[in-house]
């Protein structure tokens, strides 16, 4: 029997590891957590203080990788389908940012919960052709205590009164919402005249102190910036609650490159890592976690030759099918003050009777949409290099219609679960530590276009109604025809990433099990989003951090978190 | 003077982002707001320790706080590796050709510069703008770092005074102050 380090091992520090960190040192576990980025979060050392090194440059986080990967080390590569060869593009494909914190870093924070048809659209709804579309392995009633637990963890400030649409809960956010940002105002209001219904979205900032961490002063370099003040609750506030139990080693800039298995193949023993040096070191515990993110989760397992005897370790990818509709008004929105989005609307989540008849009309049973945002656009670099140079450029710099005066719907259109639709391992491009660049084959489902070519007029009439003066939309990735000639625009952009290594209750169908430990090697668990079945039209971190609390409590051995659901509710 | 560039090439530089991002009516314009600056100092990043790359934090001082933003971060040895082969390509070196050789934006400026011409600042604009059609690669390298010179935070060494943010109406970093609700949700 070799020594253990630790009683488990966790591979990332973003929401996924970081959630695991928290609920297993609270169960008295000890844990190393392995992150193959930089550290510029917080101190390792009590009283794991920030680092200030989280400003608000766009130089630093919008055009240098400053919260990594960069593509220079770590390429992606990507294709629509096997027959365009081995890649299309080589770069950066849908990253999300690498470092202490990982991914929770770049988000502005919109954290709804799945209604409860999320976790059984196949029973209620049916199968779509083409699409492996399958229930969950645990329900809504199941989940409602963890949401309520991970609502806690993260700091959610909302209105639990507001949205027609949303599952019950067993009581309200823990803090009311933050101030409305002005462009949410305007085309919230048009929303709502319009017959839709808007609300102030559940936001993972503060809007009261809370945690030890300060209230949220808007300075809306929010999506994409890490949050200089610590307001965004995710993911600094459950690392420090690990470090703090004094069970918790944080190893920044440690490259986990195998799951290591026993001579039976059913156990981990733990994980090899590649320290800055480039020495190689193995980490041994009673458990490994893996919470990379479902696009280097699945990497690592395809790497490793462990728990893919199934063959979907990677496939069922899914992003959301991004729709954005963009509204030029006449007058300044300043949409670079406030958390980024204020306001949900979650009706096109619900196909309506005009909804079923587009769809038929696409050849489709049904589709659904996904929650849309209320935003608009913050900073000017971003502004500036996508307007024409010369003349035009300081003129439309001066009156500002790409941004100041720009309101922003973005659909998180749901993106159904095909099997071609994969990460694997690029047969020839590779990082800087000389292991396969993970590749992506994606192409959307006619569900997903259609969806989007019925929503986006909809939406274009509440920015109408809103005052816009003129409004357009464009989706991510490009519907077909559209800006084809530049492949280097075809790959997804949305930076939500799930399905890769999905969980059920059949080995043959499924990678991970409904405690998502893996079929094969049960003290392997994934708290990050490979697990989803489904992606929903839902921000996936609310869920990822509800299931991470729900797989880790088991885990430890904990009882299971139960709720009441209030009466009428 | 310049950190990187020859007099010669600053001044090319400094007339082919003019004409990208041209003074017009209150906008400044790329001379105005050093757009060379940036650009020069983005090229000679690696001649500074700290290298000129990653601003430090987590205030400037503009609204409140101690000015930090211009103490730059030390980088961690692989973003070296990929800031100098970013900056001055991968010269033949292994370990920055593990993906084939990187063309570096030192090189990319120099056959830039060349192929617009050294009588290039004695052009009138129209035959300045004909020769930076001509290297669309190049002028396309140029914009986006004219682009971030221009309205990117003033420690990089662009936006003068915070004279691009001015012109565009736009405060810029404003921690730790912020901005207050009334701010955020009223015309």
């Amino acid at each position: 029997m070799t020594e253990l380090d630790c009683d488990a091992v966790i591979v990332g520090t973003g929401p996924a590891g970081a959630t695991a960190a928290d609920v297993l040192t609270a169960a008295g576990w000890s844990v190393i957590m392995l992150e193959k980025g930089r550290n510029h979060l917080l101190s390792l050392e009590p009283p794991f203080a920030s680092r200030g090194e989280i400003t608000n440059d766009e130089i630093k986080f919008m055009c240098r990788w400053f919260l990594g990967p960069d593509p220079l080390l770590e390429p992606r590569t990507y294709r629509r389908k096997e027959q365009d060869g081995d890649r299309l593009y080589t770069g950066d494909v849908n990253n999300l940012p690498s470092g202490v914190g990982g991914g929770g870093f770049h988000a502005d924070g919109k954290l709804p919960r799945f209604r409860e048809v999320d976790f059984r659209a196949r029973s209620e709804l049916g199968p779509i052709d083409g699409a492996d579309l399958v229930d969950w392995p645990v329900d809504y009633d199941e989940m409602e205590p963890y949401y309520a637990a991970a609502e806690r963890l993260v700091g959610v400030a909302g209105d639990d009164t507001a949205n027609p649409f949303a599952a019950w809960r067993s009581g309200p956010y823990p803090m009311p919402p933050g101030p409305d940002m002005y462009c949410a105002v305007v085309t919230g209001e048009a929303a709502t005249r319009l017959g839709y219904h808007p609300y102030r979205a559940p936001t993972g900032a503060n809007s009261v102190p809370y945690d030890g961490r300060p209230a949220c002063n808007n300075c809306g370099f929010c999506a994409y910036f890490g949050c200089p003040i610590e307001a965004k609750g995710d993911p600094v506030a459950p690392l420090r609650h690990a470090l703090r139990t004094g069970r918790c080693e944080i190893q920044p800039e440690s490259y986990v490159t195998e799951v290591v298995v026993d001579g039976s193949g059913r156990k981990a023993r733990g994980v090899r890592y590649l320290d800055l040096e480039g020495n190689e070191h193995e980490v041994h515990a009673r458990a490994v976690v893996l919470g990379a993110g479902a696009f280097e989760t699945p990497r690592l397992l395809l790497r490793s030759g462990v728990g893919n005897s199934s063959d979907l370790v990677g496939r069922y990818l899914m992003f959301h099918f991004q729709t954005y509709v963009l509204g030029i008004f006449p007058f300044r929105l300043h949409a670079y003050r406030g958390r980024s989005v204020t306001h949900l609307h979650d009706d096109f989540l619900v196909p309506d009777a005009n909804a079923i008849a587009a769809a038929k009309e696409a050849g489709l049973p049904y589709f659904r949409g996904g929650i849309v945002e209320h935003g608009g656009a913050s900073h000017p670099v971003m502004e500036a290099i996508h307007l024409p140079s010369g003349e035009p450029h300081s003129r439309m710099m001066l009156d500002s219609s790409m941004r100041d005066c720009m309101a922003a719907f973005t659909v998180q259109g749901e993106d159904l679960p095909q099997p071609t639709n994969r990460i694997d391992l690029d047969p020839k491009v590779r990082d800087v530590w000389g292991f396969p660049a993970g590749r992506v084959t994606y192409n959307p489902h006619q569900h997903e276009v259609a969806a989007s070519r019925h929503w986006a007029p909809k939406l274009k009439e509440i920015m109408k109604e809103a005052g816009a003066v003129r409004s357009f939309s464009v989706t991510s990735p490009p519907l077909e025809g559209e800006r084809g000639a530049d492949d280097r625009f075809m790959a997804p952009i949305s930076r939500h990433i799930m399905g890769t290594a999905r969980m059920g209750d059949d080995p043959k169908a499924s990678v991970f099990d409904r405690w998502q430990r893996l079929h094969e090697v049960d003290n392997v668990v994934c708290t990050d989003s490979s697990v989803f079945p489904t992606s929903t039209g839902y921000g996936p971190t609310l869920t990822i951090v509800a299931l991470a609390i729900r797989a880790c409590r088991a885990l430890a051995g904990l009882e299971p978190l139960r709720s009441e659901r209030p009466a009428g509710a | 003077m310049p950190l990187y560039l020859d007099p010669a090439s600053y001044a090319v530089v400094e007339a082919a982002v003019e004409r990208l991002i041209p003074a017009v009516d209150d906008h400044p314009g790329a001379g105005v707001l050093g757009v060379a600056d940036y650009i020069d100092r983005t090229l000679g990043a690696f001649l500074v320790d700290p290298p000129l790359v990653f601003a430090g934090g987590p205030y400037s001082g503009r609204f409140g706080g101690e000015a930090s933003f211009s103490h730059f971060t030390p980088l961690g040895r692989l973003e070296e590796l990929a800031w100098r082969t970013r900056i001055e390509g991968s010269q033949g070196m292994p370990e920055r050709e593990f993906n084939g050789p990187v063309l570096g934006w030192q090189e990319r400026y120099r056959e830039g510069i060349a192929a617009v011409g050294a009588d290039f600042c004695d052009l009138d604009s129209e035959e300045q703008d004909r020769r930076l059609d001509r290297v669309p690669e190049f002028k396309e390298l140029l914009y986006r770092h004219a682009c971030e010179g221009a309205y990117g935070a003033p420690e990089y060494g662009g936006n003068r005074d915070g004279a691009g943010w001015a012109a565009i109406r736009f405060p810029g970093d404003v921690q730790p102050r912020g901005y207050t609700d009334p701010e955020v949700s009223e015309p």
